[in-house]
């Protein structure tokens, strides 16, 4: 079964919708046993980092997603799941799964475009992704395709080699990240229109060969 | 680079959508959820509903329509009209909407802002002001006084300083609306959009006065506003969705050109 977390972390019903609607079936779960058993798991979330955190270590999901990430489960982590899989955050300074070395870091203040523009914090709407290589997550997705986001923090990995794509908002930013059986993506694939559902399409077909 | 947004506004009477609106295809203009889908499909960004019905049955309603809209559209869309409680926004964010739009009941009771972004997060909470033309004054230094209830009951509150106050209370976004210009088709109000945009660091959503490609590109220029709420010039098929960002593209504005 493909499992979707829950750790009350934002409304999961429309990742679940976005799932099905790519073809898939998928369950929302907060028991740490089915996401031991998961086939794959979908690892979203907004909200802030230190109480995501205390959720899953309240829920015992903390330790099942680490189980899972070393047993090697497909994982793909969204929006703030794609960040609480680092060491640690900005945000709260929280300490966080530690999946991924590196720590996320807030936007700082006074970015501006290329045409000068001020830009604002958080980095919300559409915006284009740079692939650095080719990865079955990405099959279908076109150089021009946007995705949706809106988030104030982003991740830093301490490794390059995680940084599968990036994203310009007046720094270029690690928007996916690759690590062996987990794909994280900044922006919200539930939100992200046919771009986004190809993607969840390519996940849940994905064979990762870490299993 | 982030893509300045195009966002189709939907009226919703009753459950359905009101103004004879027209389009070139064979589709029930009148529903919600099928103009949805087909924003949705013609490149939209995001898509605003909002109800504009009077009764009591106004809450089962909206939210039939929001659960049926999720199921088709992948896009983020939000509900507006009417939302005066916590309760009111956790319904309409359950059923599937990614954002709500509170804008008298904001005025009344600012703590709603605060509260709503507390339990759902910024990213949630968009303010709507409906904001008018007057003399500069001591009490309206800005030039641009907040009216409520339908755009009918001034309040005395200064645009500018009640945008600010409602950032700072958690607002995650300002969809703006001019009382002078809305239904005009004569352009947006580029000085209040630039004037309200300077002042705040969130996202003001330009609303009111598009008749033409031009004034959506002069709200999104010279008004600095991060996205333009469209009404009549895409209802009545004066232009596509397409079109605009086409033509917007041309003119050197980033938009979103793929979905």
């Amino acid at each position: 079964m493909i499992v979707i977390i829950d750790y009350e972390a934002g409304n999961l019903s429309s990742v679940k919708r976005a799932v099905r609607k790519s073809g898939f079936d998928c369950k929302i779960t907060m028991d740490k046993d089915e996401v031991l058993r998961a086939e794959k798991i979908i690892f979203p979330g907004v909200g802030a980092a230190g109480k995501a955190m205390e959720n899953l270590k309240r829920l015992g999901l903390d330790w099942a997603m680490k189980e899972a990430f070393v047993s090697g489960t497909p994982i793909l982590g969204i929006c703030l799941g794609a960040q609480i899989i680092f060491e640690k955050s900005e945000e709260n300074r929280s300490r966080c799964l530690g999946f991924i070395e590196g720590e996320v870091k807030r936007f700082p203040p006074g970015l501006y475009s290329k045409d000068g523009q001020h830009l604002k914090v958080p980095h919300m709407g559409w915006n284009r992704v740079a692939f650095r290589r080719s990865h079955p997550i990405q099959e279908g997705i076109r150089p021009g395709d946007e995705f949706y986001f809106v988030h104030s923090y982003y991740p830093v990995p301490a490794s390059h080699d995680v940084i599968l794509g990036e994203t310009d908002y007046g720094i270029t930013f690690p928007s996916v990240i690759e690590c062996n059986n987990l794909i994280a993506v900044q922006f919200h694939l539930e939100k992200s229109g046919r771009a986004g559902l190809r993607i969840f399409q390519n996940f849940c077909q994905w064979k990762s060969s870490h299993a | 680079m982030l893509s300045k947004r195009i966002i189709p506004c939907l009226d919703v009477k009753n459950g359905r959508t009101t103004k004879g609106i027209k389009f070139r295809n064979n589709l029930d203009v009148g529903d919600p959820v099928e103009m949805g889908k087909y924003y949705y499909q013609e490149g939209a960004d995001e898509i605003v509903f909002y109800d504009i019905t009077a009764s009591n049955e106004r809450r089962g309603i909206i939210i039939d329509i929001v659960q049926r809209v999720a199921e088709q559209i992948f896009i983020p869309f939000s509900v507006g009209g009417g939302i005066r409680t916590l309760a009111d926004m956790r319904d309409v964010l359950l059923a599937g909407a990614e954002k709500v739009s509170i804008n008298s009941a904001a005025v009344r009771n600012p703590r709603i802002i605060a509260e709503g972004a507390e339990a759902f997060g910024s990213q949630c909470i968009v303010l709507g002001i409906d904001a008018k033309r007057v003399e500069e004054s001591k009490e309206i230094p800005s030039g641009y006084e907040i009216f409520i209830d339908g755009g009918r009951l001034p309040t005395g509150i200064d645009a500018r300083k009640w945008a600010k106050e409602a950032e700072g209370l958690g607002a995650g976004e300002i969809c703006l609306n001019s009382i002078d210009m809305d239904g005009t088709k004569s352009g947006y109000d580029v000085k209040l959009t630039r004037l309200i945009s300077e002042n705040v660091n969130i996202p003001i959503i330009a609303s009111g006065g598009a008749g033409k490609i031009d004034h959506i590109y002069e709200a999104l220029t010279a008004g600095k506003a991060d996205a333009a709420l469209v009404a009549s010039i895409v209802h009545y098929s004066i232009y596509s969705i397409k079109e605009i960002k086409e033509e917007l593209d041309e003119r050197g504005v980033k938009v979103r050109l793929q979905w």
